[in-house]
């Protein structure tokens, strides 16, 4: 019934659809594997892609080749950019989707690549032979060979579902959990863990009041999440609303407590402290009078609202009559209600810098069952799951990204080196290089990457390519072209900054900070009609290269100093006993955690300057 | 970690502590460079490799020593790196200003082994030598530490602590608003964030000045040897000179007619006070309850209280214990003449801190001097309760207030968090150096704890 495969994608949600994608796009042959066809791609928590830190790995997995951004940009019903009053390394892209729509355009794409199959069907084990995957078997008993695996469970592991004090398996609302991948996996020597995470009650959006609410509106000129013109910005948008929390409601969630499952220890698993439950908030933070709620809708024509920064495993009864408490939900019908849910991860120190695991060869994890959280965290791991299951079985190089590349490899490495002891979710600040990450050169830094391995189209590294050589022609231009005092001085004090008394050049004019390169248009008729010559995001290029010259180069520097230590490879049988001069704490963690780099093995917690410069001297000849 | 080859680094090559000449060797690209900054005499730079030039080596003006500097040219050098040997007078004070100097002008202190290390990397030793390489490293790192670690005791390692805590809060109030702007958190006034980069730094001006001034090494420790007539205080002192090869400082400023001697033991100086008890043949015991000698007695960091073992009683002893006992003041109670001692009395006394000598016959002068530099680190001077003494914590707090120096230019200008962040990440490497590194884990965890985050 099936011939064999070159890649076995099991699960099909955020991380599933790119590894899936990405490895047929390379000309794997692939099939999917999904509990439930309907639910491809299903937007389990809130109905948004991108945020701080997750839309520059939107725009990376776009830059890529990865789909995140052309579906997150299809599905769209509105776009911000958050951050914008910081530097350009902050700037944010954020869109809210329409659930249904995300769920069927990605469906779509995978339906259009001739080298997808699908089948629905939950696989219960894994093949392994000699220490290799070679294929899995399914509930029914099918045996499906394939030369590579990857897993992309999510929440479906032995998930159990908590609500108040009801409990009952299941890996999403009214969808059953999975059985048997976890079990199998700890007898072959995998260390395996519990999680927890949770989402809010879903309303009836007919139900509100806006009138009691803030309006949040998309962006004035919204933009998009992808670099191909094959998606276009939005031209009507959807609002959400803002609304909060008040003591009333504070009372009547504490009702609860005595049947919460949080607090009453039935929950094992750790969540994540950067999206607490509302009970936690205000048990943590008594002190505080209220908390935000953004209420957000899930799509075009559906009345069904999103009631983010509710998340909840409270009884339902203890939920509604919350919920009703707060300004604008007075009368509040509840679709679903809000619940936690533990599942089953796998600490992911025990995978390579691929993500291929490194007990059983050919097998790669992505997303929650390597501990993270977040669609884009997911999505970015299942991409490069999907790149390097296909070159592992047609004997291509592994596809490794530095830190000072991408949040991709950032996120990567973070979870290969340090493991994680709660779902880890991406911030800014856990890139030491953030000023170079910026969402605006995610194609600059990576396209050229992803072309190379035959997933990013000829049309997008065209695209890249002509960006760059403008954006150096313009720099070149605004360096070389010297404005006269007696020609700006008045429209500089217009724009409120100091007069010349000698020639500068436009370069040094951008670098002051009341000018912006529109400014430079209203110096002169020339320059604006040089100036229009370029495209917005040329001209967004040249104007952050210059403006921000002395901190990128700065940066710069610093990416090149501390990644002088990744090209010190270590041969993966490295004998660390053999070193006697390695502190023992220093041995033990390199001998679980062993790191393919010495500047991946510095980051490693317990391994010491003194070790490093150790195994720089057996590293280095 | 920041080492990389393109770095100069300077350490001295000889041995720590008091000799007659010291070498301090810098390596790496800008090592000639970086030595012309701090040197008067011929253009270093014009001269030809394996060369010797005489010269004034300086430091903000002032002239710190005159010395002797060899110059090698990449790749003739041990490191095969550009190469500097600075040869200078070997008292610890003239071997920190210099080095001192030379941070100042853009080198960075040696990592443990980093020499041996540069050799290797360019090819010197074969991958045989490696594993003795790597050792040594090793070996010289636990050296390092454990001397580090010497010198965090006392009130050293809580301020710095205290200083940790700090820079992290005030880095996680500016990685809050760039992670979290979108939430209903409040985020810190820049006037604020400014006035407490200015509590930080005031904290760590007071802590590099405590190196620059008053420190044990710098000045010395006043110290006095006491004790009855014919105890046999100046065989002590002779023989601690002889010892000792004293090398007396001449630097300027320093009041020397209070002083009789000064004596370096472990790298410290030690000067001995002038006081009646030590010059006078009178009874001491009488002179200590004089209110005069007492004052002087004060000053002191340190008594030597000598007893003569061939005459003495118990009871005396007793007295004498308890007197100095009310003068607050840390001592150590000597026994010279052990060889002419009582037994009885010998019996008795060694159930107390008691160290038996012979000054005359150099018997048990080692373990004295042991004892002597026990004393003095665990009751350092008495003005000033925190001290940095160790260069590499002073290169390190240095360099943190330099990255504070740039976030406030950033607050001035009117830059972004984001990039306000860049220098303070980097002042937390700084100071990471001394108090262990601080990660991103610990600014969230430090979020997480203070602040309602997440929706």
């Amino acid at each position: 019934m099936f011939k064999e495969y070159d890649v076995i994608v099991i699960g099909a949600g955020h991380a599933g659809c790119e590894a899936a994608y990405a490895a047929a796009t390379m000309g794997s042959k692939v099939l999917l594997v999904t509990m439930n066809m309907n639910t491809i791609a299903q937007m389990s928590c809130n109905p948004a892609m991108g945020g701080v830190a997750k839309g520059q790995i939107v725009r990376e997995i776009d830059a890529l080749g990865g789909q995140s951004g052309l579906v997150s940009d299809k599905s769209m019903i509105q776009f911000r950019m958050l951050n914008l009053s910081k530097g350009p390394a902050m700037w944010s892209p954020r869109t809210q989707n329409d659930r249904m729509r995300f769920s069927e355009e990605w469906r779509l794409t995978l339906e259009r690549n001739q080298n997808v199959d699908f089948w629905q069907e939950m696989a219960s084990s894994l093949v392994i032979e000699g220490g290799k995957v070679s294929g899995i078997i399914t509930a029914l008993g099918l045996k499906i060979r394939g030369r590579a695996v990857v897993l992309t469970n999510g929440t479906f592991l032995n998930g159990k579902i908590h609500i108040g004090e009801k409990h009952f398996g299941g890996g999403r609302a009214a969808e059953g959990a999975a059985f048997g991948i976890t079990e199998q996996l700890t007898k072959v020597g995998f260390e395996a863990g519990r999680m927890k995470t949770g989402t809010p009650p879903r309303i009836d959006g007919r139900s509100l009041n806006y009138a009691k609410m803030e309006e949040q509106k998309g962006d004035l000129n919204p933009g998009k999440f992808s670099f191909l013109p094959e998606s276009q910005p939005l031209s009507a948008q959807v609002s959400c609303w803002i609304t909060y929390t008040n003591e009333e409601v504070h009372n009547e969630l504490k009702k609860g407590f005595d049947k919460s499952p949080m607090f009453q220890g039935r929950i094992k698993g750790l969540g994540p402290r950067y999206c607490p439950s509302v009970e936690d908030k205000i048990n943590r933070f008594a002190e505080r009078e209220r908390h935000q709620i953004f209420v957000e809708p899930e799509g075009w024509n559906t009345v069904e609202i999103y009631v983010n920064g509710f998340s909840t495993s409270l009884p339902e009864d203890v939920q509604y009559k919350a919920l009703t408490k707060i300004p604008g939900f007075e009368n509040a019908k509840m679709f679903r209600p809000g619940y936690a849910i533990e599942y089953d991860y796998f600490p992911p120190t025990q995978l390579k810098s691929t993500l291929e695991t490194q007990l059983i060869d050919n097998l790669f994890f992505a997303g929650q069952i390597n501990g993270t959280t977040g669609y884009e965290e997911a999505a970015s791991q299942g991409l490069m799951a999907g790149i390097n299951a296909h070159n592992k079985v047609h004997g291509c190089d592994p596809f490794i990204l530095k830190r000072s590349d991408a949040y991709i490899g950032v996120l990567i490495d973070d979870l290969v080196n340090k493991g994680t002891q709660e779902p880890y979710r991406m911030f800014t600040s856990r890139a030491e290089y953030r000023i170079l990450l910026r969402q605006d050169n995610a194609d600059i830094r990576l396209t050229e990457l992803g072309h190379k391995i035959g997933l990013a189209s000829d049309e997008r590294l065209d695209i890249v390519k002509s960006k760059i050589s403008a954006v150096a022609t313009l720099t070149q231009e605004l360096n070389k072209l010297r404005l006269n005092p007696d020609s700006i001085n008045s429209s500089l004090a217009q724009l409120n900054t100091s007069e010349i008394r000698e020639k500068i050049t436009a370069s040094q004019l951008l670098k002051r900070p009341q000018i912006g390169i529109e400014d430079l248009k209203k110096l002169h008729g020339n320059i604006k009609t040089m100036l229009e010559s370029y495209s917005p995001e040329v001209l967004q290029q040249a104007e952050i290269n210059i403006k921000y010259e002395s901190y990128i180069e700065r940066e710069q520097h610093n990416a090149l100093r501390i990644g002088s230590l990744e090209s010190y490879k270590i041969l993966e049988d490295f004998d660390y006993d053999r070193v006697k001069a390695l502190s023992s704490e220093a041995r033990e963690k390199l001998k679980k955690v062993r790191p393919e780099t010495v500047g991946q093995a510095s980051r490693i917690s317990g391994v010491s300057p003194a070790d490093v410069s150790v195994l720089t001297i057996y590293m280095g000849k | 970690m920041s080492t990389t080859i393109e770095d100069t680094i300077v350490a001295l090559a000889t041995a720590q502590g008091i000799s007659a000449i010291a070498v301090i060797r810098l390596s790496g690209p800008e090592a000639i460079k970086i030595t012309q900054k701090c040197f008067k005499g011929k253009n270093l730079e014009e001269q030809p490799s394996h060369t010797i030039h005489f010269g004034n080596l300086h430091h903000e003006g002032k002239i710190i020593d005159e010395v002797l500097v060899s110059i090698f040219k990449a790749p003739n050098s041990f490191t095969m790196e550009n190469a500097v040997e600075i040869s200078c007078h070997g008292s610890p004070f003239i071997i920190k200003e210099i080095i001192k100097a030379l941070l100042r002008q853009g080198a960075r202190l040696a990592q443990p082994g980093e020499f041996t290390k540069r050799a290797f990397l360019h090819g010197r030793f074969d991958l045989a030598q490696a594993e003795a390489v790597a050792d040594l490293i090793n070996a010289e790192t636990d050296n390092a530490r454990q001397a580090a670690l010497n010198q965090m005791r006392g009130g050293f390692s809580k301020e710095i602590n205290h200083l940790r805590d700090e820079l992290i809060h005030f880095a996680s109030l500016i990685e809050l608003e760039l992670d979290f702007g979108e939430e209903d958190v409040e985020f810190a006034k820049r006037d604020d964030l400014r006035e407490l980069i200015q509590k930080i730094q005031s904290y760590l001006r007071a802590l590099i000045d405590s190196f620059d001034q008053g420190n044990v090494i710098k000045n010395g420790v006043p110290t006095v040897i006491a004790g009855k007539p014919n105890a046999g205080k100046s065989t002590l002192l002779n023989a601690l000179l002889n010892e000792e090869r004293a090398i007396v400082s001449d630097i300027p400023g320093t009041t020397r007619d209070a002083i009789e001697d000064e004596i370096i033991l472990g790298g410290i100086n030690f000067r001995f006070i002038d006081t009646a008890g030590l010059r006078e043949t009178k009874d001491v015991i009488e002179a200590i309850g004089v209110e005069r000698t007492r004052e002087r007695m004060k000053k002191a960091s340190l008594i030597l209280y000598l007893v003569d073992l061939s005459n003495a009683t118990e009871n005396e002893i007793e007295e004498q214990v308890h007197e100095l006992k009310a003068l607050a003041i840390p001592y150590l109670m000597i026994g010279n003449k052990m060889d002419q001692a009582d037994n009885t009395l010998l019996k008795k006394l060694e159930s107390q801190p008691f160290i038996f000598i012979s000054a005359s016959n150099k018997t048990n002068l080692s373990l004295l001097k042991e004892k002597i530099l026990e004393k003095v680190q665990i009751k350092e001077v008495k003005k000033g309760d925190v001290m940095v003494t160790n260069l590499r914590h002073y290169q390190n707090l240095l360099q943190t207030n330099e990255s504070l120096d740039l976030v406030l230019t950033g607050l001035d200008s009117g830059v972004t968090g984001d990039f306000l962040a860049m220098d303070i990440r980097q002042s937390l490497h700084y100071l990471g150096e001394i108090t262990g590194t601080i990660t991103t884990d610990d600014l969230l965890d430090n979020i997480f704890s203070k602040f309602c985050i997440g929706k």
